[in-house]
């Protein structure tokens, strides 16, 4: 899917986000617990995505600094969910070809007895070519 | 109907609304070749002097008998061009409109294929009239008294205006007080004079005023008829307290035993006793009995109130009554009020006391209100140091949780509590997140600016996302600075939520029984968003106030203002011409099915037997009989006779084939 389009067309795409909804009244970034931690503040994606410039976002450390709590997605009042660019940005990493990004070496020193079998199972076949 | 129409099209093209996008010349030519059509022309703008000037030349040297124009939509022009052809000598009615801008120009980017279609629009129009018969209106009455729904700022201010012009109104208000919203307010922008200091004067006057008549605690229970002649049920509810012996004095108040009762005049920040004067200024000064929560009425022991009323007032066999009225309009005045706050939960509104929304500040501001107007923690009591007022909580929300507008209030009164607590209590800090501040109108962006500039406000531009109570009793407020690029996370002691407002809840009952059309947002739908503002579709009924869209408190009584003018334009004629456009029923063809009769909402349609001549046998028949002056011309019945009996003058079912039939061929 989606060659030939651009990286941030790509990440309208899976995520389903129009970024033209966006009022900029800041609500996710007000929410969002990772907030600190991040390069690229949540009310900013939009900017990134709507000027063509996913590769800065791709790059960025928010990427990774997300913990997926969708509180931006839960309170945004104008049903644009920032939290759905930045998984889609994500993916769009994800989905690059011949990139692993768990390795089943790294597994053990992460283990807890508490995660679910499951959990493993999805993360490979998410996290693995 | 039998005679060969003589028929001229004229074909507008509406500057180069039309002509950009239609063939204007190629429309009239091939209205040239239909049957009747005697007379083609196009022109820049047919609505203009010089436009109606050409079809008045050709009614008279072509001897037109009916005409067409495809123009813009009928609902712009259509009274235009009746009129026009009717100081031409034609009837009015043989008149049709082929909309050729709204349904064809504006909406189409291909000029051939919209050139196709108005072809076909001006040939619909054209077989239709080839059927048209000249029709007259009817004349109706007028009552001259109108009816206000809402004793509110609006409400009031409508009513004293119609009744200053001569004519007697009646306000209904279903709370025990008129005085709406804006008594409940303390203060009204931009110049900080009290609210109540400018209204209850007007309150007096209403009361006062030999032309108005005032039911509180009173609802409309039903409403029939038509513009000029409405007819109101109006339900006056058991006050239990006999308005005319009653002085007011208070004593029953005071002696209730029942005082644990939310007060709906303080939005339930303190209790009111079950028999109650809504606050002290109301008007009319008697007090109601809430008979869900008296002891009287729910045990059927107590009666204090009763026993120390020295006149006697107090009756608690008091019932319903049902008055009926005659109204020649009506005035929608049915106001506001905030959203409920149960889905915004991350402002811990139903968690914490101090977490209060703006209508709620205005009775802690408020000298009578609970606090006595000092500023204080609903909690503890105490005087807070930090306050952060949010903006647009629910206002601009496209989500289930809001409204998708603005409520154009909030910006103005935040700035204006943020400038009087800065002015009172000068040590406590101020600030306010907002999304944008809004502010246009006369002094209303130097008030907002003042605020920031003279008085300290704190206006952070960005949102709250979460509002946490604290275990010392504080607020955590987590924001953000949009233009620092910051989240924020501030103690306060009292937080203030800027709350959207809706339209009161009762108005969907008050929009379906005077048939006002309503939009998504519960807000009356006026005639014209731009050039007939305070009218309903609906004729005689009028708009008046926030039931129409958000606004203030000038522009509110701007509008009752132009509502009562309109209401006195219609109360002021002796007579109303009624539309023609009505059913009629083809006695040979009826039934008697009695189907046509269920379907009439306006209660238009009767039976009668009558002897009809049915090819030579005569004989009594039970038959629809339609009254010109109440039907409406909605067409329910003509789609629901099964025989094909009922048809509407002006859109018979042959008229309307006519047209499918010019459209499929």
């Amino acid at each position: 899917m989606s060659y030939g389009k651009s990286q941030a067309e790509q990440i309208r795409e899976i995520s389903g986000v129009n970024p033209h909804k966006c009022m900029k009244c800041g609500k996710c970034s007000a929410s969002c617990p990772s907030f600190n931690e991040m390069d690229i503040k949540p009310h900013q994606f939009v900017s990134y995505v709507l000027n063509d410039d996913a590769e800065a976002l791709v790059n960025s450390k928010s990427l990774w600094k997300c913990l997926s709590c969708f509180a931006c997605i839960e309170r945004c009042p104008r049903d644009v969910k920032p939290g759905k660019l930045i998984d889609g940005a994500r993916q769009t990493v994800v989905r690059q070809r011949g990139a692993d990004y768990l390795m089943p070496e790294e597994i053990p020193e992460h283990l807890d007895p508490k995660l679910p079998q499951q959990l493993l199972v999805s993360a490979f076949r998410r996290y693995r070519r | 109907m039998s005679r060969v129409q003589r028929i001229g099209v004229f074909v507008c093209h509406c500057g180069s609304n039309i002509a950009a996008t239609v063939d204007v010349a190629k429309v009239a030519e091939m209205a040239l070749l239909e049957p009747g059509v005697v007379h083609a022309e196009e022109y820049q703008y047919m609505c203009s002097e010089a436009g109606q000037a050409k079809i008045a030349e050709a009614v008279k040297d072509k001897g037109l008998t009916g005409i067409v124009v495809c123009s813009c939509s009928p609902r712009m022009h259509e009274t235009t061009f009746r009129n026009a052809a009717e100081r031409a000598g034609l009837n009015p009615f043989m008149v049709e409109i082929a909309n050729i801008r709204e349904h064809c120009s504006w909406i189409h980017k291909d000029k051939t294929e919209a050139t196709k279609k108005a072809v076909i629009l001006a040939r619909a129009a054209i077989a239709k009239v080839n059927l048209n018969a000249p029709l007259k209106e009817g004349e109706s009455r007028v009552t001259k008294r109108a009816l206000v729904i809402g004793g509110g700022i609006a409400g009031i201010q409508t009513a004293l205006d119609i009744a200053e012009a001569g004519y007697p109104v009646d306000i209904v208000e279903k709370t025990p007080s008129i005085g709406g919203r804006m008594s409940q307010l303390d203060k009204t922008f931009p110049t900080l004079d009290c609210s109540a200091c400018i209204l209850t004067p007007k309150m007096v006057e209403a009361s006062a005023h030999e032309n108005i008549r005032i039911h509180t605690y009173s609802e409309v229970e039903q409403v029939s008829g038509f513009v000029g002649d409405f007819t109101v049920d109006i339900r006056k509810k058991a006050r239990s307290v006999n308005m005319e012996k009653c002085t007011g004095c208070g004593v029953c108040s005071e002696k209730c035993p029942a005082k644990r009762n939310a007060s709906e005049f303080n939005r339930g920040l303190n209790n009111r006793s079950a028999i109650y004067t809504p606050f002290a200024q109301a008007i009319p000064n008697v007090p109601v009995i809430d008979r869900e929560n008296c002891i009287k009425f729910k045990t059927g022991k107590c009666g204090i109130c009763a026993k120390v009323c020295q006149a006697g007032a107090v009756d608690y066999e008091q019932k319903d009554e049902i008055i009926t009225e005659k109204y020649g309009a009506i005035v929608a005045a049915t106001g506001f009020d905030t959203i409920k706050l149960d889905d915004f939960d991350e402002y811990a509104y139903s968690q914490s006391k101090d977490v209060i929304t703006s209508l709620e500040l205005e009775r802690v501001m408020n000298a009578a209100g609970p606090t006595g107007g000092h500023l204080e923690r609903l909690s503890d009591g105490k005087e807070p140091k930090n306050i952060v007022f949010i903006q647009c909580v629910g206002s601009r929300d496209v989500t289930c949780r809001g409204k998708g507008y603005c409520s154009k209030i909030c910006c103005m009164y935040t700035a204006k509590h943020a400038m009087l607590i800065r002015d009172k209590y000068p040590d406590v800090n101020v600030a306010v997140f907002y999304i944008d501040v809004r502010t246009p109108g006369k002094n209303f962006d130097e008030f907002y600016r003042r605020a920031a500039e003279e008085y300290g406000v704190n206006y952070v531009k960005g949102q709250v996302g979460k509002v946490a109570p604290q275990p010392d009793g504080s607020l955590l407020v987590q924001g953000v600075d949009l233009l620092d690029n910051k989240q924020i996370r501030t103690k306060a002691d009292m937080v203030v939520l800027a709350t959207a407002i809706e339209p009161e809840a009762g108005v969907r009952k008050i929009a379906t029984m005077l048939t006002a059309s309503i939009d998504n947002n519960n807000f009356l739908t006026e005639a014209h968003p731009k050039l007939r503002p305070v009218e309903s579709p609906t004729a005689g009924v009028f708009l008046s106030g926030v039931c129409q869209g958000p606004k203030d408190i000038p522009e509110t009584v701007a509008q009752a203002g132009a509502a009562a003018v309109k209401a006195i334009g219609l109360l002021a004629k002796d007579k109303l011409l009624t539309n023609p456009c009505t059913a009629k029923a083809d006695e040979l063809l009826c039934n008697g099915c009695s189907a046509c009769e269920n379907v009439c909402p306006y209660g238009a349609i009767t039976y009668e037997s009558r002897e009809v001549n049915d090819h030579g046998i005569r004989e009594v028949r039970r038959i629809a009989a339609v009254n010109n002056a109440l039907c409406q011309g909605c067409g329910a019945c003509t789609v629901t006779c099964p025989s094909g009996a009922m048809d509407l003058q002006g859109f018979s079912n042959r008229q309307i084939i006519a047209e499918v039939d010019a459209i499929c061929r």
